[in-house]
């Protein structure tokens, strides 16, 4: 079972360090993590995808929690919520292939956003399936390298989930 | 110009960060620093100087030895203990005792000296990054780069250092920091700002408090199982009260020993791997276990699927990550104990009590049947009987008992009764050799007036060794009474039980004795090595050698009348074993006996 959980945190040096630190100290199993700064510059926001039964999130929950630099943490998956990736592509173009690839960018809805004698980059989010699809679709044009960010998510609604 | 004249007694403004720091510690009601200078930390030492009349600075002769100090104050009072060392190799030193620290969940704040901010990162001498290195091992930790800062670190420190489910709080302060100047002192109460950390005192929900009082009128054989939180939770009294009340016996952890009293007849004394086999049968057949301020530790519960199997689990515990973590409860509390404690004894009623005289009888006659008990070894002098007979000789005396690990701890753990919370010191979590000795000296600190004795195993009491000066020079009279055996007795134990006897580096003395690959009768006397009291001679710490039970009972007497610190030597047969043992992850029917 996956779990996403949001934390939000003091945008401190080391904290990111100190979480990262905790979960592979306590053997928990993270799938991507993804940090930026929230709306608040005091805060940042972690989004991490756990694997394990409930016993092993709620354990990661609370030993998240007990971090002094943890203001709170929340199951995103247990709510109503948006998940994205972001990923950049480079493809080949060798044989004149900019056309098709093209073609498949605009299907997945993903923009183009370098191009070069001999290969584009393309931007691409989604869920993670999406950009899975995308990356196998890609696949045959040749795939010169990729980048992905771990998955960010929201839960919707008006209020904030997470910060008082 | 004069020597007074160019070193001012009283501070003038600008005020530095290291004054402020040491003012900072006096403001939190701090008395005592175990601290050992350096480059990065003469600042702090030359303030210190400055408040003598105020904070008392106690030289340790190892930084390790100044954290267990430390942790000796914070454990026998309730208070932070607080240790300083410089940056690099001072602060490495102190790891030990903030993991130490961390596991048995004590208040201790460690000050270290750190290289000025603009080296940081240049791998300067004396630099290690101490915060990266004690993240895991500390509740909270900060690296100071302004002076404006430490009045509100200080304070963050203590607060987050006492509060919730204590632990140690490491403040690494750069020297430039340490020097930097302000034009007054500032304002040693800011505000906070900890906006993740919200330890407020929990309370059991009423709801919960009646699903426990239901639970225990139920019960046919309920047991308390009550560990560390007590002590920490001041919970003694109320729990007294609960047991009394209610007539349910009480097993303790290493961690809980003294918070009910041992010479209680409710008392089952100590559980788990080395416990009494009269607490673990109760727990293996109880239908009820109130785990009271505990945290299923692996050498209590042995085999976890085993563990209280029959029993429903209520959980009080303080740290939320404690609940579920390694046994599920049927009714988790994450509450403070002396609160929930209060609580339940406040809405009891008498149809609560539950009937179990039945139960209570099967528990006595354990009790009378399964006694700890050793052999009679003729003038031998077993370590179980030397405790026994310093239990007996202080009994009456409100002493203090500090431990190293190993036989000699579980054995001080067994025969000993501790009659009162925060009267036995033990690292019990990280289980850290080298921790009776200077332990003690933090419980002298705290406590001049009282007896402390160290308890101590030849391995661990030279593993800080060097705190013998610290007794003398700085007039600390700890009593040590060394159960001598020459042998780690506690690894030695295993090797016989589960490695054929083979002597794997266990024998202390030089490796061309027999007894160094297990070819030996016994120790002899004259072959007892090194000579302790010779040592403790070259200190200025009195002391002499028994080998006699005969002449022990006299012996002891001596050195619980002497004056200064003393050491007792107290040659022993190695050939003894803790007993009853339950191997690891194992479970009470796998229990040795003989």
């Amino acid at each position: 079972m996956r779990h996403v959980l949001s934390a939000l945190v003091m945008n401190q040096p080391g904290v990111l360090a100190h979480i990262s630190g905790m979960l592979a100290s306590r053997a928990f199993n993270i799938d991507s993590l993804a940090v930026g700064e929230t709306e608040n510059p005091e805060f940042s926001r972690i989004t991490f995808v756990v694997a394990g039964d409930d016993r092993v999130l709620d354990q990661a929950r609370k030993q998240l929690e007990k971090i002094v630099t943890v203001v709170k943490v929340l199951d995103v998956s247990q709510e109503e919520y948006v998940e994205r990736d972001l990923m950049l592509i480079k493809v080949s173009t060798k044989g004149g292939t900019r056309s098709d690839v093209k073609e498949l960018t605009d299907i997945f809805r993903g923009s183009i956003v370098g191009v070069g004698p001999e290969h584009i980059m393309i931007e691409i989010s989604g869920q993670e399936k999406k950009l899975e699809a995308f990356i196998d679709a890609m696949r045959p044009y040749g795939i010169i390298e990729l980048v992905r960010t771990g998955r960010i998510a929201l839960t919707r609604g008006a209020e904030s989930a997470v910060g008082d | 110009m004069s020597l007074a004249e160019e070193r001012p007694q009283t501070r003038q403004a600008p005020v530095n960060g290291a004054d402020i720091l040491v003012d900072a510690l006096i403001h939190q009601g701090v008395e005592v620093v175990f601290a050992y200078p350096g480059g990065a930390s003469m600042p702090i030492h030359q303030s210190l100087t400055m408040r003598a009349d105020q904070l008392r600075t106690i030289l340790p002769r190892h930084e390790q030895g100044g954290s267990f100090a430390a942790e000796g104050y914070a454990r026998s009072t309730g208070r932070v203990g607080v240790c300083v060392a410089t940056s690099g190799p001072g602060a490495t030193n102190l790891v030990t005792g903030l993991a130490d620290a961390k596991l048995d969940s004590c208040p201790v704040i460690a000050i270290t000296g750190q290289v000025p901010t603009a080296v940081i990162g240049t791998d300067a001498f004396q630099e290690t990054p101490i915060v990266e290195v004690c993240r895991a091992i500390t509740k909270h930790h900060y690296l100071v780069t302004d002076i404006a800062d430490l009045p509100r670190v200080v304070k963050e420190a203590f607060h987050v250092a006492t509060t919730g489910r204590p632990g140690p709080v490491l403040i690494d302060v750069p020297k430039n920091v340490q020097n930097a100047t302000l034009d007054e002192m500032p304002d040693f109460d800011p505000p906070m700002y900890l906006p993740g950390y919200r330890p407020e005192i929990r309370h059991a929900a009423p709801e919960q408090i009646k699903q426990v009082l239901a639970a225990i009128r139920r019960s046919k054989k309920p047991v308390l199982y009550v560990g560390g939180g007590a002590i920490h939770s001041d919970a003694a009294e109320e729990l007294k009260i609960f047991a009394e009340r209610t007539g349910i016996p009480v097993t303790m952890t290493l961690m809980g020993l003294g918070a009910f009293p041992g010479t209680h007849e409710q008392s089952l004394h100590m559980l788990g791997m080395h416990g009494t086999e009269f607490a673990n049968y109760a727990v293996a057949e109880a239908d009820l276990l109130l785990a009271f301020g505990v945290r299923f530790d692996d050498r209590v519960t042995g085999k976890l699927e085993e563990f209280a199997k029959h029993g429903k689990i209520v959980h009080v515990e303080i740290d939320p990550s404690e609940i579920h973590k390694n046994k599920e409860a049927h009714i988790p509390i994450n509450a403070d104990l002396k609160e929930t404690l209060r609580a339940l004894n406040a809405a009891m009623t008498d149809d609560d009590i539950p009937d179990i005289a039945a139960w209570r009888k099967q528990c006595a006659d354990w009790k009378k049947n399964h006694p700890l008990r050793y052999k009679d070894a003729g003038d031998f002098i077993l370590p179980q009987y030397a405790i026994e007979e310093l239990w007996r000789q202080t009994q009456k005396d409100d002493v203090y008992i500090t431990v190293g690990v190993g036989q000699h701890q579980m054995w001080s753990a067994q025969y000993y009764k501790f009659d009162r919370p925060r009267r036995w010191l033990s690292s019990s979590g990280l289980g850290s050799m080298g921790f009776g000795l200077p332990a003690a000296m933090g419980v002298q600190a705290a406590h001049p007036g009282h007896t402390v004795i160290d308890i101590d195993g030849d391995g661990s009491f030279q593993m800080n060794i060097q705190e013998l000066a610290t007794l003398h020079c700085e007039d600390l009279p700890v009593k040590i009474l060394l159960l001598n055996n020459q042998h780690l007795g506690m690894v030695m134990q295993w090797e016989d039980r589960f490695h054929a006897g083979n002597r794997a580096h266990t024998y202390l003395g030089p490796v061309h004795h027999p007894e160094a690959t297990g070819k030996g009768e016994s120790v002899r006397v004259e072959d007892a090595y090194p000579d302790f009291v010779k040592i403790a001679e070259g200190y200025g710490i009195k002391g002499r050698h028994v080998r006699s039970k005969q002449e022990f009972p006299a012996a002891l007497a001596e050195m619980l009348a002497a004056d200064g610190p003393y050491l007792l030597d107290v040659l022993c047969p190695y050939q003894e074993h803790v007993l009853p043992m339950i191997p690891t992850g194992h479970t009470v029917r796998d229990m040795i006996t003989e």
